[in-house]
């Protein structure tokens, strides 16, 4: 196979790694944050319900995940799965693991704030609302940026679990190429290829945090 | 006119009395400052004055006169039994107009420049304009010598600064009632000294303030009232010379005698 024909084949896969990477951040920052308040929650049901979440999602594979959310409509109701489905499946599996993982680590940026500042607000007349948003939050973006970088670098690599169930992403193709040709040049390239974008990854994030140390 | 009563004001944490039926009113225009040793509940009470701490039992009222209209805002009453119940979340949230607190770690918000730490507040809160509220706070700042700081953040100025700038950051409120939780206890001794220097302005300005404080020199110099606490109890109160140069009390005694020996 010509080295041009194979790159834009990995192209390809790699467009759709890239769709992946991107929906579950886009989805799972903000459920994780809905997540944290549940977790945090001053009502014992809800907070149970979130840790009983935030246990499964941690505690068992995320390719599992994949299976049972990609299956679950056909064995559950009967729903004939659609090729749509298998890729909502994949992004609603992510999403909701890796909103677990942000949850957590979101909790840990939101505890680590000083009480005093939750004080100061209260005494300056700001509401709760106005108190999270406008003092807490900010901050806790700041925090949770190294750790939250770590989970998106485990993102890049863990688009690879789509394979499982057949998303058409760079590691499946690179995979069906090797196989198909015997050679493991397929492999090598998708390697680079979540290397540079990890770096990049880094590098962003990087920029994001000197961009947030004009305080301390 | 008292701007703040505090009437028979009971709190205890897990079992152990802080505050035994403490009794007290600030009238406006004074400086009153509250001594005692580490533990004697002047913290606690200051934080039930400005709400930090809800109080067991016990009515905290503050009153303030506006066009020569006076309005009481009732923070707390007794019920029958003697315990306190507060009101309703909207008359709380008017009564925090009522007062400011500095803190003795200064409580800035590190991500917002000093300017924002003075007008956030003023701007969000008291939907002030913002140009009036920028205009206070320059004005303070001046006040606090600190216009030069006015873009700068908290975490890059000094600790007399900072809580320069949590004074001025209170004040913009224009609260009747100031109060301070040892606002130098954080601070070096040459820090110390602007500090107090700034609350001496304010006390000349006719101020209504209450100060807890370790500053027993300063307290002397600058309260018109002094209190001495000890065990969740008001020992002694008076004119400061009294309290704090010819008190009668053992007590007193004992406590400013350990201050003169160190």
């Amino acid at each position: 196979m010509d080295f041009t024909l194979m790159l834009t084949q990995l192209a390809e896969g790699m467009v759709v790694t890239l769709e992946i990477f991107f929906l579950t951040l886009i989805f799972s920052l903000p459920l994780g944050l809905v997540a944290t308040f549940g977790r945090m929650s001053s009502n014992g049901l809800i907070r149970n319900i979130t840790k009983l979440y935030i246990s499964v999602m941690r505690g068992t594979p995320l390719m599992l995940q994949l299976f049972v959310v990609f299956y679950a409509p056909f064995y559950l109701f009967k729903i004939p799965l659609s090729s749509e489905w298998r890729f909502i499946a994949c992004i609603v599996a992510f999403v909701i693991n890796y909103a677990a993982y942000f949850a957590e680590i979101f909790r840990a940026g939101i505890e680590s704030i000083p009480k005093g500042q939750y004080e100061a607000a209260h005494v300056l007349g700001y509401s709760k609302g106005q108190t999270f948003f406008k003092i807490i939050l900010p901050q806790m973006v700041k925090r949770v940026l190294p750790p939250v970088t770590n989970e998106m670098i485990t993102l890049v690599k863990d688009t690879s679990l789509a394979f499982s169930i057949n998303i058409m992403e760079m590691f499946t193709t690179a995979k069906e190429i090797a196989s198909g040709q015997k050679n493991i040049m397929a492999l090598v390239a998708a390697g680079v290829f979540y290397f540079v974008f990890n770096f990049l990854v880094a590098a962003v994030m990087e920029r994001v945090e000197k961009k947030l140390a004009y305080y301390r | 006119m008292e701007v703040l009563t505090m009437r028979n004001v009971r709190k205890s944490f897990e079992g152990t009395e802080v505050l035994k039926d403490i009794s007290f009113s600030v009238q406006k225009g004074e400086v009153v400052a509250l001594i005692g040793p580490s533990g004697s509940g002047k913290s606690t009470l200051l934080r039930c004055a400005t709400l930090l701490e809800t109080m067991d039992g016990g009515e905290l009222i503050y009153r303030d006169a506006e066009n020569g209209a006076v309005t009481d805002y009732v923070v707390c009453k007794n019920d029958e039994n003697g315990n306190s119940v507060y009101s309703s979340p909207a008359v709380l949230r008017d009564v925090r107009r009522q007062y400011g607190l500095v803190f003795q770690n200064f409580n800035l918000f590190p991500h917002y420049t000093v300017l924002k730490n003075i007008t956030d507040a003023p701007i969000s809160v008291q939907k002030i304009d913002k140009a009036e509220a920028e205009k206070t706070a320059y004005a303070l700042l001046e006040k606090m010598g600190l216009s030069d700081k006015a873009n700068a953040y908290p975490g890059f100025l000094s600790g007399g600064q900072q809580q320069r700038v949590s004074i001025a950051r209170a004040l913009a409120l224009n609260p009747e009632v100031l109060f301070f939780d040892e606002p130098t206890s954080a601070l070096d001794p040459e820090l110390t000294v602007e500090i107090l220097k700034v609350i001496k302005e304010l006390a000349a300005e006719d101020t209504t303030m209450v100060i807890v404080t370790h500053e027993i020199e300063f307290a002397r110099k600058v309260a018109d009232r002094v209190i001495f606490m000890a065990d969740g109890v008001i020992v002694e109160e008076g004119a400061p010379d009294d309290v704090i140069l010819n008190s009668k009390n053992e007590r007193t005694r004992a406590f400013l005698g350990q201050l003169q020996n160190r």
